[in-house]
């Protein structure tokens, strides 16, 4: 996946799993508990990064057999996005929206690296068409700088200061085989 | 006057010799050919140009039974000057111009007014047909004895593009014309079987939704003529033959003694309706671009001599013609420029048939002459002789290069095709219409003032 | 893909991408806001030579569902007596800066030129071309056929799956038909068996090198296929008359033969869907009783249709190639 000179592994998979289990403290607390939260997983790794979180609210508030689908949803953000015509069409993910909706809920948005924050806007467009939450928030599992927009996390697994010409590459068990964040140039 | 000493070539793919040309015939062969060459001392008159054929191969010139040239009417497309100069550098010293202009070639003085303007252009003879019917209605016929009685002589009748599809009419004209040694080329082609055709009919067609033209109605038509010319003694002679149906019938009615002759276009010897897979209409034609079974089947047919001569069917179309719809399109290619090399290619060099040089003089001079009634082309190069001959490179390859073509038009469907053989030189009548491959235009230029 | 030319240009990848993303775009549709920013700022002309209103009508609500400008050039009768009209639209709405442009055509193969010819350089998609290809009906026809044959997946639409081994019947005029060749073309791609049913008369030349079966009697195709789906072809009544080709010898006949009445309704396997591509003609190649039945999809095939037509336009005119294998 990574051909540059260097790379460091920044994030072992021990890392990756003391992140996801603060952030999902942060979350509850933050939010007072979990009745209202939707979190939504933006495709490809923000998915899974958010079924996670999902399992742990749900362990943390000591009900680890409710339904996850009724916590976690997706939000494919492709066709919101403002440089469809730069980058190659990406193929469409499924947007599925827990069976509550979104009106009235803290939508939790997940997603792995936070950059420019064009992803992030998309998403906020995208969740404008589907209902009117009461608040959105914003996980990342990375904050690698660098951002075009007037956008903040809320939660963050690690800041990771870079430069422009690196590479923030997460790979994730459920589709890479194995946890890690590496940095390569 | 200008006469030629040509040295070494190979007549007919034979033996090298040399030709001397002069006053408008073979003057002498062989070893008395220089010696019959006035010396270059500045004392004669005559100058002698030698051209060296130490390479080249001598055919006597080609003559073509079914051109287009498209005037009156269709000057856009081509003219009979256009036409015959790109019949010149194609190795053509004689050409049929078909009758299907505006007007129609049905009255004495449209075919009188196309061969004098060939007589004009000075590049090759220009032989013109008659249409069988009024204004190739296929309703009357026309009046084909003026046609054959005026200057133009008419001989070959046909309503090329249009089938004489009532088989009475169909009947009086092959017994009128016995009455000049004239002759009916068919255009065969079932018209309530072809109607709205715009391609073969077959597995591509299928595949293209495009509405077939079904080889049964070429056949068919073949099939009733033949008999008809069994039947009243009449000579007929069959049109851009297509089809491995039509190669049988031609086959069954020799044997029985018929007296009918048969044509193939250069295209129908190379191509095949897969072609037409890009709807490019560059391959529209008609009759359609048939089968690879077809395609082998008539080149058998013009190996074994069942198909008789190679004819162009050289038809073209401006731009606007086929810069278009595949349905909008007008059917039809240019070929004269063409039609050696694609011979070559197809038949010559090609090891499954024995066709050799002598095979392209029969079925691309001598026998088409002879089914036109021309006696002075199609000649023998012996002494005597009208000098009608072209000089070939055998070995020379060239692109086909659409607008580096002399016809007026740019409808081949050989563009960026390499093919075979280059005509080097052409004589009409003694004089060089063609020399190092490039027409000589002063020549025209002082037979035009001439005429 | 470049262009969406015939339904035969589609690789088996290709096909499942369209239907894929048009299973999310249906699921858009269901929404409140069904509009959504994809294609905003570029235009998409439709183009068309022939009255088509319902496919028209289609592409627009697509192209607009997706925050594209639409421009609709109805050409009809400037055409075919001279093609040039062809090329020079095409120059016309090329320096009027289309960014994608849907044909539809009386003569085969013209969306090809558009697309080959160098006229212009945008995305061209085949809205049916006389007797040629309809590819996006196919693709709506496949999309019906995965959602109710295979089912399964994100919103039970069969994502990622084909129709292997799904048993199709299609039956009518083959000949003039667009939509058989296409569907033929896309249904083998797929995996799914087909059987045309026709007169004789109404088949091509040809007909026996296609992928596919072909039977001249439509009570022992219901009988020997079992079919999953049978899908009818319109049948233009003129057909029979001498003028127009005397393909068969009455409408009555055609029906007693061909036609989808009660007793072949019954007949089929009780899961098998009724297709049609629409206009019907009611009494002549399907019944009443056929075409209002629970088990018709002719409605749903119609609201597929923008969802597939959202998809092709999405997919050609949103960025470069498609990503290979990127799920």
């Amino acid at each position: 996946m990574t051909s540059g000179a260097t790379s460091t592994t920044v994030l072992s998979e021990n890392d990756i799993s003391r992140a996801l289990t603060r952030i999902a403290h942060e979350i509850l607390e933050r939010n007072k508990g979990g009745t209202d939260l939707v979190l939504l997983g933006i495709p490809t790794r923000g998915a899974p990064l958010a079924r996670r979180l999902g399992e742990r609210i749900l362990d943390a508030e000591g009900r680890p057999e409710a339904p996850l689908a009724e916590l976690v949803g997706t939000l494919d953000i492709t066709m919101h996005r403002d440089d469809l015509r730069r980058n190659p069409t990406r193929a469409l993910e499924p947007t599925r929206i827990p069976p509550v909706g979104l009106d009235e809920k803290v939508v939790v948005l997940v997603d792995d690296v936070l950059y420019s924050g064009r992803t992030i806007r998309a998403a906020l467009d995208a969740i404008s068409d589907l209902g009117r939450p009461r608040a959105v928030q914003l996980a990342v599992l990375v904050d690698r700088g660098h951002r075009e927009l007037p956008i903040r996390a809320d939660y963050i697994g690690k800041n990771l200061p870079t430069s422009r010409s690196e590479r923030v590459s997460v790979r994730l068990t459920e589709l890479d085989g194995s946890d890690s964040v590496v940095l390569s140039s | 006057m200008t006469s030629y000493l040509i040295r070494a070539a190979s007549v007919l793919g034979g033996e090298r010799t040399d030709l001397y040309l002069a006053d408008g015939v073979i003057a002498a062969l062989g070893p008395d050919a220089a010696a019959a060459a006035p010396r270059g001392d500045g004392g004669s008159a005559v100058e002698v140009v030698e051209i060296d054929a130490s390479t080249l191969i001598a055919l006597p010139g080609l003559v073509d039974l079914h051109t287009h040239l498209r005037e009156p009417g269709r000057e856009d497309a081509e003219t009979v000057a256009s036409g015959t100069r790109a019949a010149a550098v194609g190795g053509f010293t004689c050409v049929h111009a078909m009758a299907n202009t505006d007007p129609v070639a049905d009255t004495a003085g449209v075919v009188e007014q196309v061969w004098r303007l060939g007589q004009d252009a000075g590049w090759a003879q220009v032989r013109p047909v008659g249409a069988v019917t009024v204004g190739l209605r296929g309703e009357q016929l026309a009046e084909l004895g003026a046609m054959a009685d005026s200057a133009a002589a008419v001989r070959v009748f046909s309503d090329d593009g249009m089938c004489v599809h009532d088989p009475v009419l169909m009947r009086r004209a092959l017994e009128y014309v016995k009455a000049f040694d004239g002759v009916v080329a068919q255009h065969a082609q079932e018209p309530r079987l072809t109607a709205g055709a715009l391609m073969h009919e077959g597995v591509v067609s299928a595949a293209l939704g495009l509405t077939g033209w079904p080889a049964v109605a070429e056949e068919a038509i073949i099939a009733r003529d033949v008999l008809l010319a069994e039947h009243v003694g009449s000579r007929v002679h069959i049109c851009h033959l297509s089809t491995a149906g039509s190669v049988d019938i031609i086959r069954w009615a020799k044997a029985r003694g018929i007296d009918v002759t048969a044509e193939v276009t250069p295209h129908h010897l190379v191509l095949t309706d897969e072609a037409v897979r890009g709807y490019d209409p560059q391959f529209k034609v008609n009759p359609p671009l048939r089968t690879a079974a077809d395609v082998a089947a008539v080149r058998a047919g013009l190996a074994d001599g069942t198909i008789d001569i190679v004819a162009t069917d050289h038809a073209p179309h401006p731009d606007e013609d086929k810069d278009c719809e595949f349905a909008a399109a007008a059917m039809g290619m240019t070929g004269l420029e063409t039609a050696l090399s694609v011979v070559v290619e197809a038949m010559v060099n090609n090891p499954d048939h024995d066709f050799g040089w002598a095979d392209v003089a029969r079925t691309m001079s001598a026998a088409p002459a002879a089914i036109g009634r021309v006696s002075e082309q199609g000649r023998p190069l012996e002494v005597g002789e009208p000098a009608n001959l072209v000089l070939v490179d055998p070995e020379a390859t060239w692109t086909v290069d659409p607008p580096a073509l002399r016809t007026a038009s740019s409808n081949t469907p050989f563009a960026q095709r390499e093919l075979p053989a280059r005509v080097v030189a052409t004589f009409w009548r003694g004089a060089a219409t063609v020399l190092d491959g490039a027409p000589r235009e002063a020549l025209r230029e002082r037979a035009g003032a001439g005429a | 893909m470049r262009h969406l030319l015939s339904a035969g240009d589609l690789s088996r990848a290709e096909a499942v991408e369209i239907l894929d993303t048009t299973s999310t775009m249906a699921a858009t549709q269901s929404r409140e806001i069904k509009k959504l920013p994809a294609l905003r700022g570029l235009t998409v002309v439709n183009l068309f030579f022939e009255d088509s209103t319902r496919t028209r009508i289609s592409f627009e609500a697509a192209a607009k569902r997706l925050s594209a400008d639409v421009i609709n050039f109805s050409a009809k009768g400037s055409s075919v007596s001279k093609g040039e009209s062809l090329k020079d639209t095409a120059l016309t709405l090329a320096a009027m800066g289309a960014d994608a442009v849907v044909i539809r055509h009386q003569a085969s193969g013209a969306p090809h030129r558009l697309a080959t010819s160098g006229w212009i350089r945008t995305p061209v998609v085949n809205a049916g071309d006389g007797m040629h290809q309809h590819p996006t009906q196919a693709l709506l026809d496949a999309f019906t056929m995965r959602r109710h044959l295979v089912g399964g997946g994100e919103g039970g639409d069969g994502v990622g799956e084909d129709l292997t081994g799904a048993k199709v019947v299609i039956v009518g005029d083959v000949l003039h038909s667009r939509v058989a060749r296409s569907n033929v073309d896309l249904l083998h791609t797929l995996g799914a068996h087909v059987t045309l049913v026709a007169p004789p008369t109404l088949l091509p030349v040809g007909v026996d090198t296609w992928p596919c079966a072909v039977s001249y009697d439509l009570d022992a195709s219901i009988a020997d296929v079992r079919p999953d789906a049978i899908m009818m072809l319109r049948v233009q009544r003129e057909r029979m008359s001498s003028a127009g080709g005397g393909f068969f010898p009455s409408p009555m006949e055609y029906s007693r033969r061909y036609g989808l009445d009660g007793t072949r309704l019954a007949a089929l396997p009780e899961h098998c869907v009724v297709m049609h591509p629409g206009p019907m003609n009611r009494g002549l190649e399907i019944s009443a009783k056929a075409a209002d039945s629970p088990r018709s999809t002719i409605v749903e095939q119609v609201a597929n249709g923008v969802a597939v037509r959202m998809a092709v336009l999405y997919l050609l005119l949103a960025g470069g190639t498609p990503t290979e294998g990127s799920r």
